[in-house]
């Protein structure tokens, strides 16, 4: 069974890149961006976002699918703020008015959001689970917290292994879910024997780690080298948010002409 | 539903929810012994894999958040293992924004902690099956319902216009929070019955 937390995608332009730079780009990005304010250069974000992504070898249909699947609550706001937003009316829908601010305010929301993701598949979708645990305790994260994340991710795959195992048993045995109370309890039995199989599991890990002279400290590998090619690359990526901002602060030729924001 | 993207949330709500998220963080990890880290791994991990199951409810389908439960196993320890879920969900499935981390941590703990402080003395004396069934249940529902509120909360704070977004976000939580509570206490009755020493375990953590 492959990993289940394996995004899937190629090693890109980004799989050359330090690890540590590629989460901090993401985490200072997603800060940037949630900053912005005008729409056209919140628009720039996004593209820069497409553009880390296709980069990194995701196609156009599979980047839908994520920002699909991610952002059911983001529907929710693009359908409600239009209509409970005062400002000039755009549109009615029965007895519903749509403003042109609300209409705005959803866009920006929905642009943020997008942004972030694509940036965030396209400089994370191609690094290993381990590798991030390690570029996080790189960048300051304490290190109980990264020993727990990385024997999480070794344990989501061999619990995941478990979990098909008991599915298939479960299948064998012709079960279909519905909705119904009989595929209420099998879940709920189906989760109970996860845990306790987890239980035992984690007794033989302690055992075979206390064997080994665990006594509550790990090392962190250092896998990845500062070459000069990230050097480069903060750089690059240190302009480009530096524009970003300042783009939006001073009162530049929007993309939208004609629109006062 | 559970986890709210970027760009969402207005600067205030971000800040005060990861000032929260930190100070429960650090006590938690405060608590959690070197020694007990596998332990606590394997079991989040379980956690995680158990949430990614799909539950058809009525004409669609949900996934369990777990949370209840998880106080209700884990304790204090479930903050670090709700942040370890939500960190891997936000960087491999892009469920969750990156600036929203603390509210969303915040939104999954408390409910978790809640769960912990009310429900666990019931697991302690003596338990029956029934018992466990409705402890189970009601760690289950009570957590949905917390994190729903939170989250509908947090939404709402970003001012009149959020409002009747967030009052539907409320609404989906309600199925939600009727089909965990019916299956939490499925499970707990089943640990009960199987393995009732996972009912006891934060005691040895905690306290």
């Amino acid at each position: 069974m492959a990993s289940l937390l394996q995004g899937g995608a190629q090693d890109g332009w980004a799989g050359a890149l330090d690890a540590r730079l590629r989460v901090g780009a993401v985490i200072l990005f997603a800060v940037v961006v949630v900053s912005l304010q005008r729409p056209a250069v919140l628009t720039l974000a996004l593209a820069l976002g497409a553009v880390s992504a296709l980069g990194s070898g995701w196609d156009a249909a599979r980047i839908l699918r994520r920002l699909l699947a991610a952002e059911l609550l983001l529907l929710v706001l693009l359908l409600t703020l239009p209509f409970s937003t005062p400002g000039e009316p755009l549109f009615h829908v029965g007895p519903l008015v749509a403003s042109d601010a609300g209409l705005l305010l959803a866009l920006a929301i929905a642009l943020k959001a997008s942004a972030v993701l694509l940036a965030l598949l396209g400089l994370l979708g191609s690094l290993e689970p381990a590798r991030f645990g390690h570029a996080l305790a790189g960048l300051g994260v304490p290190e109980r917290l990264v020993h727990l994340l990385l024997l999480t991710v070794r344990q989501i795959d061999l619990i995941g292994d478990e979990y098909g195992r008991l599915r298939q048993a479960m299948r064998a045995r012709a079960f279909v879910p519905r909705s119904n109370r009989h595929t209420w309890n099998s879940v709920g039995w189906l989760t109970g024997m996860l845990l306790v199989r987890s239980l035992r599991r984690s007794r033989r890990l302690l055992e075979a780690m206390r064997c080994r002279g665990f006594t509550g400290r790990l090392h962190l590998l250092q896998t990845s080298g500062w070459r000069r090619v990230d050097t480069v690359a903060a750089a690059v990526l240190g302009l480009v948010l530096g524009a970003l901002l300042m783009l939006d602060r001073t009162g530049a030729p929007g993309l939208f002409p004609g629109v006062a924001f | 539903m559970a986890h709210i993207p970027d760009g969402v949330l207005s600067m205030p709500v971000l800040v005060a929810g990861s000032a929260v998220s930190l100070g429960l963080l650090a006590v938690s990890l405060r608590r959690l012994d070197d020694a007990r880290i596998p332990q606590a791994a394997v079991l989040s991990a379980a956690f995680f894999v158990s949430s990614l199951i799909t539950v058809p409810v009525g004409p669609s389908s949900v996934h369990l958040l777990l949370n209840g439960l998880m106080g209700l196993l884990l304790g204090w320890l479930a903050v670090p293992a709700l942040l370890v879920a939500l960190i891997l969900q936000a960087a491999f499935f892009g469920y969750g924004g990156i600036t929203a981390l603390g509210v969303n941590l915040m939104n999954m703990a408390l409910p978790a902690l809640l769960c912990a402080a009310l429900l666990r003395p019931l697991l302690m004396k003596d338990l029956s099956a029934r018992r466990a069934w409705w402890t189970g249940a009601a760690a289950g529902g009570l957590g949905v319902a917390a994190t729903g509120a939170l989250v509908a909360g947090a939404l709402a704070l970003g001012g009149e216009a959020f409002r009747p977004a967030a009052n539907i976000i409320a609404l989906t939580f309600a199925p939600l929070a009727v089909a965990e509570a019916l299956i939490t206490g499925v499970v707990v009755a089943f640990l009960f019955r199987v393995e009732p020493e996972l009912l006891v375990l934060a005691e040895s953590v905690d306290d």
